[in-house]
């Protein structure tokens, strides 16, 4: 396949229809409106299902029913949206049914403004809405990954069984670069067995997240801890760039790598080993991999749209072993080459 | 020796009714609804092709209770989670089984939009006036001055407005096909239930759209009367502000009924 000019917005809407996505609920928020409104053109299209919820609430609830019901489905919203997505989410997780959310992430707290941020970094990686579980959450830094990582997010939402959150921003949701998307993949010809279809030749399929004893809620809770702790196992991804020799090694993702890598770039011109290391996947997070670039760095640098929110989780991998910095541009705010690159020069005086 | 009679089954326990005790209170009619549906879904013979989909609530067991496929809605949102179902399952008869508190007041967004699409379901409403699960507390469709534990000096109707007639406020919308509000608390009132649970189900069926029986249930325990003042109560205090009758039958669910 060749590669084609597409929206990020675009490219992840192409991309899940191309994976096998049968069913699409969501309500329009800048900045990934465009992704719904590709899935109303293309999804009836194809004889799929598309349906405009009349809230965020609805939508994660109708995505719940049809995931429940064994049909590969997806949402996409932004921080707003998403914080009303949390209470679906809670119920899917503890449902251990397959889902796909998309996170267009914006600038924050409340309506905030329309400008790409990474400020819902903690809602989408600490928690599921209420209760104790966690979501495996992808993390793209272009058009080509956005598409990538949304095929990559149905396969392990099916592999686990969990909720697989895709986490962009409004830059990575706006922009347009060259990108391929895969080949168009059948749709299942069959429901998984635990689906709810009906109970015609078996027993009945109740699909719960009611447990009053607490014994036996307790023991799911581990189940899903197990499971959680398989992904940490299985599953991590990160991107590796210059970190050989790097004395400086920056942590960033999504958007926020991208414009520090450019910055890197610029340091080296200058004599400075610096280096990256892009988590791919924020949950699990790529805690041995930094752990293992600390022999030679000296000092590590997070940069991230927001106030810090990934910077915590970078120093629970560093564990004191080199000091810790951020750099954070909330609010909407979308720092340029050169102002890292003044961090990073800061760093080295 | 030549049998001189002849044997006929003439009542048993609907196949789709689990054989379990439920955990309803006695003199509750919640039991005594799940039997008409159950009953209903044999009689149609679509135990094997139907999905419930239970509230939070009193309800929440459901799925224990019946012998069909099932889930448990977050609160309030069983219309919203039966439309993904139905959406994706087309051809499944999809109901969802909600009270008062869950349909009327946290849920209100999604039975209204479920309504206005026409969103082919079915939606059976028990309203006992009453958070039964939580312990009496006021719910949307209490009555004015009615005491409950979150209105203790009784319903006030300056602060709290007017009790919600739901039957009325859904046939409205022109997505309804099939509204209509039923009781159980005599043979007759439970015969024209159990009639109306059969179109409700049919209207799905038939792809007609919007199905809803609304139901006049007891609470005996939170209502603090005995099983047979509840259903007193019912007849007296409830049904003169909530109407039984048909709100909404379009004309090709007439043709069903």
């Amino acid at each position: 396949m060749a590669k084609e000019l597409l929206v990020g917005n675009v490219a992840i809407a192409e991309a899940a229809i191309r994976a096998g996505v049968e069913a699409f609920f969501g309500y329009p928020i800048t900045p990934q409106t465009e992704l719904l409104e590709h899935m109303a053109g293309r999804m009836p299209e194809l004889g799929r299902v598309f349906l405009q919820a009349e809230s965020e609430v609805a939508a994660i609830n109708m995505v719940y029913g049809a995931a429940c019901a064994g049909a590969r489905v997806m949402t996409s919203s932004s921080g707003p949206g998403i914080s009303l997505m949390q209470e679906g989410l809670s119920y899917i997780a503890i449902s251990e049914v397959p889902v796909v959310v998309v996170d267009v992430m914006r600038g924050g707290p409340g309506l905030g403004n329309i400008q790409p941020a990474q400020g819902d970094y903690n809602q989408v990686t600490k928690t599921a809405g209420h209760g104790d579980s966690r979501s495996i959450v992808l993390a793209p830094s272009s058009v080509q990954e956005a598409a990538d990582l949304t095929g990559l997010a149905f396969d392990l939402a099916e592999k686990y069984r969990t909720i697989v959150i895709v986490a962009g921003d409004g830059m990575i949701g706006q922009m347009m670069e060259p990108a391929e998307l895969p080949p168009m993949k059948s749709l299942p010809a069959t429901r998984p067995d635990w689906a709810v279809t009906g109970a015609k030749g078996r027993l009945k399929n109740v699909i719960t997240s009611v447990f009053l004893d607490a014994e036996v809620m307790e023991a799911i809770n581990w189940r899903l801890k197990a499971k959680l702790d398989r992904i940490q196992a299985e599953e991590v991804r990160c991107e590796l760039t210059l970190v050989d020799d790097a004395e400086i090694l920056i942590v960033a993702f999504g958007s926020a790598a991208r414009i520090t890598k450019t910055a890197i770039r610029e340091a080296r011109e200058q004599g400075i080993r610096a280096g990256m290391l892009r988590p791919i996947t924020l949950l699990p997070f790529p805690s041995t991999a930094i752990e293992e670039l600390l022999d030679r760095v000296q000092t590590v640098l997070v940069v991230e749209m927001n106030t810090g929110q990934m910077v915590d989780d970078v120093r629970l991998a560093v564990q004191g072993r080199a000091p810790v910095h951020l750099y954070g541009r909330p609010g909407g705010s979308v720092p340029v080459p050169d102002e890292i690159l003044d961090v990073i020069m800061s760093l080295r005086a | 020796m030549k049998q001189q009679w002849e044997e006929r089954v003439v009542y048993q326990r609907p196949r789709a009714l689990a054989s379990v005790s439920t955990g309803y209170c006695p003199g509750c009619t919640h039991g005594l609804i799940h039997k008409l549906i159950a009953e209903a879904i044999d009689d149609l013979g679509i135990q094997e092709t139907t999905i419930a989909v239970a509230p939070v609530g009193c309800a929440l067991f459901l799925t224990d209770y019946l012998e069909v496929d099932g889930v448990m809605a977050a609160h309030g949102r069983a219309p919203a989670m039966a439309t993904g179902i139905k959406r994706v399952e087309p051809d499944k008869v999809v109901f969802t089984y909600q009270g008062d508190g869950d349909l009327a007041s946290i849920g209100m967004a999604e039975i209204v939009w479920a309504a206005a699409r026409g969103e082919n379901i079915t939606v059976f409403f028990v309203n006992n006036a009453i958070y039964g699960m939580t312990g009496g507390q006021m719910a949307p469709t209490s009555l004015p001055g009615q005491i409950t534990t979150s209105s203790p000096r009784g319903r006030d109707v300056e602060t709290m407005g007017m009790p919600v007639r739901m039957a009325e406020l859904l046939a409205g919308l022109p997505g309804a096909a099939y509204v209509v509000r039923r009781s159980v608390y005599d043979a007759r009132t439970i015969k024209a239930a159990r009639q109306a649970i059969r179109t409700a189900f049919r209207v799905q069926m038939e792809g007609v759209g919007f199905a809803l029986v609304e139901f006049l249930s007891s609470c005996p325990t939170n209502w603090r009367l005995n099983p047979a003042q509840a259903l007193e109560w019912i007849k007296e205090d409830m049904e003169p502000y909530y109407p039984l009758g048909d709100y909404k039958v379009s004309d090709i669910a007439k043709q069903l009924q």
